[in-house]
């Protein structure tokens, strides 16, 4: 039993990063009726906005100490980041430990012009092209974005640590009744999934109860008609891929501390996601979220050494293995409307 | 000739005095001069051409031709790659036996991957070539080791069995790849000058099978079964209603470019005997696709552009470097120099793919025919300005007009 | 017996009797019209003659052989051709093309591997696609790209794809629908050449009084998923059952 609730555990964070990428990419394909392969590199960018903006509370000037010496017995120079000098010490400290956190004030705005721009600048263009285009010209910008972020950053990964707070496991097992050190769960990993749960909740409460989701959502179900009502449907659609650009962002900033981020990590999600989203039924949102959590915790499941003595390999093919099987016998995925790119 | 319309065959002519002089058109700059660095005329990267010229061909018979975009091609030529090196442990060292079972396995391999898949179409097929890829990618990678070598990668080794050969040379080697004893890497140089120019006996192979395939594939291309293969792309359902079965006719161009990929994969193994997973993995499968569309998805000679320019650019652009920049930028103000090679840096070297990207997304944006259909807009721009010159100037413009594709 | 023999047909989607116990004859050489009023099931009736749905009871044969279960090109290779509400062509092939892959099919079946032949060397099915092009008056639009035809002209190329094939029986479904009446006289025209100088079973669904009175030898009308009557035009034209099939719906 405690075993079986680790792996749901250990399956709750990858899930989460690939239910919101997948409820990203759903978004941008629900309302633009776009594939876009250029959604792992937001994933990517939004990593990297944690990473710049801890890079910017670092910066620092030299000072030098005349109260201490080097070995040489020199005075010694100190780096003291400028946020010492404005917020004192103890505030400064607390700044930058906090860090990631903070990049989500300072990734909306930035997620948000990217994907702004991207729609704008070359998404719009490809509305009426086949969607074998779109994915060749979004596969395209993917691999532009993510040399970009090469060359400034370098090729390898960026450890990006998490508040001291949140650092550290803590033991799960004990709050459930069970013995201690059974369940031990690091504490980032929980915090990422509850944000995941309020990113996505609050996605949904925004389809739900404005006027402007209920717009949008007209317009995933009948875009002609809702244009005829003389809405202005193309804005919103650009908003919602701002939203889109938004979450994927979001998702990348909290992922940080789970895993280094380098420039190839956007890439990696995208392809799963693509069969998150494809196993979820395209263009339904419930199911790019539930799918997302299912595969996230079945390939948590397939890792157990138990299963992989009885059948080896499964935890490499798992995720890959269900989509085919999906796929195959029911193509509308698990919760997707009939007909959608049934061709 | 060949069965070939006067337009192919003159394309084909063209393409096999290309190959057949690569060794002195590549070399243009002579040995030790600064431009030495961009000589493509070297074994290795000859022989790289021409092999992803087949794998390139082969993909465009399937999505030149039918449209079905597969992001798991490179699968098969992982495949063909391993059932060569073990032709070549198992069997004979020698390249025949080796290229052919590859051809064979990864026919199969993609007869049973495109009679699954091409139950679906469109992005669905897209996603369910990838997800086999992958997965064939992974399992090559963990659980295959004892076939595929695993992380290693499958070797020869001095205990390899080689019944028709022999499991060690005198001198206690490996012994190498061959074609009924000429040595693949048997190499004649001559030098002419400051030039040096290198005769590959592995490379001349690799560009007779590639000169056949393509030949294949231009009579693929004119044949009935291609004009039914453009049927499935323009209207199934037409199709359908003309009695006619899409199915057979897809699956057909997906084995067939199954094979192409598997042919590739047993030449790589014939020039070095080592097979890796990564060839499998899904960032291998982007490449064909990039390397097809950048020259020209649906033409016959854009593929083959495409894959040249790819390899050129991943084994010379990427080794200039910013003091060589600063050379060739010598003879301006320092000021503007710096700025220059500051400006050009991010796009050649290490960054390359940067400039490759870029280049394929302008493709994909304004150039759906690729490079060839650039340089058939430039022949135009050209054939427009010669007939508003004297009149004795137009048949010679309209011999010009050789475009290889439709 | 007539060439296609409709048996107890009927069709039904969830709570909506599409069709219900349809008979219907057409004898062979004969142009039979199909009409009705909206939601009479004519279009269900067609899609179930060529493979599209699947009837719930009875039977369809055709010359012969039931229909029912086969695919759409199973039933193209017994000898039915169809033409669409919108012409249904090859868009990105050329207007030969397209005249010469039915051509292919009639001869080679629904698959054949000749992945080596060239298309130029097969004399036979050229000069059947340049007559065929000539029939319809298009010789000169050969090389041209079928999607960029106007749209009189996809309509005339998909008739000529479609006669190519010399099917035994022609379906055409409304062939002349939104078209301008130049161009629906024009289409009038060309099938009565057809049918002046080949012998062709024809099965019209049509809106059209005016087309279907100058073509049709037999009439069936259909309301309500059901055939009312089956007669020469002659006597639909004041038939009271006829009338008030139209009238009815007029009321609604």
């Amino acid at each position: 039993m405690d075993a079986i609730i680790l792996q749901i555990l250990n399956g709750l964070d990858k899930g989460s990063a690939y239910a919101l990428i997948a409820l990203g990419l759903t978004l941008i394909f629900g309302t633009l009726g776009v594939v876009n392969f250029a959604h792992g590199a937001l994933f990517m960018i939004g990593a990297f906005c944690a990473v710049t903006l801890s890079r910017i509370l670092t910066l620092s000037h030299t000072v030098v100490d005349d109260s201490r010496t080097d070995f040489l017995g020199n005075p010694l120079k100190v780096e003291v980041p400028y946020v010492y000098d404005w917020f004192g010490q103890a505030a400064g400290d607390t700044i930058i430990d906090w860090a990631v956190p903070l990049s989500i004030l300072f990734a909306i705005p930035i997620m948000a012009l990217v994907g702004l721009a991207m729609e704008r600048g070359l998404i719009k263009h490809f509305y009426k092209r086949p969607h074998a285009d779109q994915i060749l010209v979004t596969f395209g910008l993917a691999i532009v974005l993510q040399e970009i972020i090469k060359y400034f950053y370098g090729a390898n990964p960026i450890p990006t640590p998490a508040p001291d707070a949140f650092r550290g496991s803590f033991d799960f097992g004990v709050l459930l009744g069970f013995d201690p050190n059974t369940i031990i769960y690091p504490f980032w990993r929980l915090v990422y999934f509850a944000f995941a749960m309020v990113i996505i909740a609050a996605v949904f409460a925004f389809l739900q109860f404005t006027t402007f989701g209920m717009v949008v959502r007209a317009g995933m179900a009948d875009r002609e008609t809702v244009g005829l009502l003389g809405i202005n449907i193309d804005r919103r659609f650009t908003v919602m891929f701002a939203i889109a650009a938004v979450v994927a962002g979001l998702a990348g900033v909290m992922y940080t501390p789970i895993n280094s981020p380098n420039y190839h990590m956007g890439m990696d999600f995208l392809v799963l996601s693509f069969v998150v989203v494809v196993v979820g039924g395209m263009g339904s949102l419930p199911g790019a979220v539930l799918a997302g959590f299912l595969l996230g915790i079945l390939e948590s499941f397939a890792s157990m050494a138990a299963v992989i003595d009885l059948i080896p390999g499964i935890n490499q093919v798992i995720i890959y293995l269900v989509a085919i099987v999906i796929l195959l016998t029911r193509p509308r995925g698990l919760m997707g409307r009939k007909g959608v790119m049934e061709d | 000739m060949l069965g070939l319309n006067r337009k192919d065959a003159m394309l084909l002519m063209v393409v096999v005095l290309l190959t057949l002089f690569a060794p002195f058109l590549l070399n243009p700059f002579p040995e030790g001069s600064s431009l030495a660095q961009f000589n493509a005329g070297y074994p290795d990267l000859m022989q790289r051409f021409v092999i992803f010229g087949i794998f390139a061909i082969g993909f465009n018979i399937l999505f030149g031709l039918t449209g079905y975009l597969s992001f798991g091609h490179a699968a098969f030529l992982g495949a063909g790659s391993y059932a060569g090196v073990w032709m070549m442990k198992l069997l004979t060292m020698n390249v025949i036996p080796a290229i052919i079972v590859s051809v064979v396995v990864a026919g199969l391999f993609s007869l049973l991957i495109g009679f699954i898949s091409l139950r679906r179409s469109g992005i669905y097929f897209s996603i369910l070539t990838l997800a086999f890829a992958q997965m064939s990618f992974a399992l090559a990678y963990s659980v295959l080791t004892p076939i595929t070598g695993g992380e290693t990668g499958l070797q020869l080794s001095l205990n390899d069995p080689r019944i028709l050969g022999v499991s060690s040379t005198g001198d206690g080697s490996i012994p190498v790849t061959n074609l009924f004893g000429l040595e693949m890497r048997d190499s004649f140089e001559w030098e002419v000058g400051a030039w040096l120019f290198t005769f590959n006996a592995g490379y001349y192979v690799c560009a007779a099978v590639m000169l056949v395939a393509f030949y294949v594939a231009i009579r693929i291309f004119r044949s009935p079964f291609g004009m039914m293969l453009r049927a499935v792309k323009s209207n199934q359902q037409r199709m359908n209603y003309t009695g006619l079965n899409p199915k057979p006719y897809t699956l057909a161009a997906f084995v067939i470019s199954g094979m192409y990929a598997g042919l590739a994969g047993g030449l790589m193994v014939s020039m070095d005997p080592l097979a890796g997973a990564e060839r499998m993995f899904w960032t291998a499968s982007g490449e064909v696709v990039l390397m097809t569309i950048l020259g020209g998805a649906g033409t016959l000679i854009g593929p083959v552009l495409g894959a040249g320019l790819i390899k050129y650019m991943e084994n010379i652009v990427s080794k200039i470097n910013s003091t060589i920049l600063h050379e060739w930028f010598a003879f301006m103000p320092d000021g503007i120099e710096d700025l220059l090679v500051t400006l050009v840096y991010p796009f050649i070297g290490k960054g390359w793919h940067l400039t490759l990207g870029i280049m394929f997304m302008l493709v994909v944006i304004f150039l759906p025919g690729g490079l060839v259909e650039g340089g058939q807009r430039i022949g135009r721009l050209f054939r427009r300005r010669d007939r508003k010159g004297t009149g004795v100037e137009a048949p010679a413009a309209e011999q010009r007009r050789k475009t290889p594709a439709e | 017996m007539g060439i296609l023999e409709v048996k107890n047909v009927s069709k039904r989607f969830g709570g909506l009797q599409a069709l219900g116990d349809v008979n219907l004859s057409v004898a062979e050489n004969t142009v039979h019209a199909i009409i009705g009023p909206n939601g009479a099931g004519k279009s269900t009736l067609l899609n179930c003659l060529i493979g599209k749905l699947i009837p719930d009871t009875g039977s369809v044969m055709f010359d012969g052989n039931s229909v029912l279960g086969r695919k759409p090109y199973e039933i193209n290779q017994m000898g039915i051709s169809r033409v669409f509400q919108t012409p249904e062509i090859f868009a990105d092939l050329t207007v030969f093309e397209n005249v010469m892959i039915p051509c292919f099919a009639t001869r080679d079946g629904a698959f054949r591997m000749h992945a080596l032949e060239s298309v130029a060397n097969e004399p036979d099915i050229v000069e059947q696609a340049e007559t065929m092009l000539a029939d319809v008056n298009m010789l000169d639009k050969r090389n041209v790209h079928a999607g960029s035809l106007s749209r009189g002209d996809k309509r005339r190329l998909e008739m000529a794809m479609c006669l190519s094939q010399q099917p035994k029986l022609l379906l055409l479904d409304e062939p002349t629908a939104g078209m301008a009446r130049a161009d629906t006289n024009n289409t009038i025209d060309l099938l009565k050449e057809i049918k002046d100088k080949r012998d062709i079973t024809m099965c019209i669904i049509e809106h059209d009084m005016h087309v279907v009175f100058s073509l049709a030898e037999r009439i069936t009308v259909l309301a309500q998923g059901t055939p009312l009557v089956e007669e020469t035009p002659e006597n639909i034209k004041g038939h009271p059952k006829v009338r008030e099939a139209y009238l009815g719906e007029a009321q609604v």
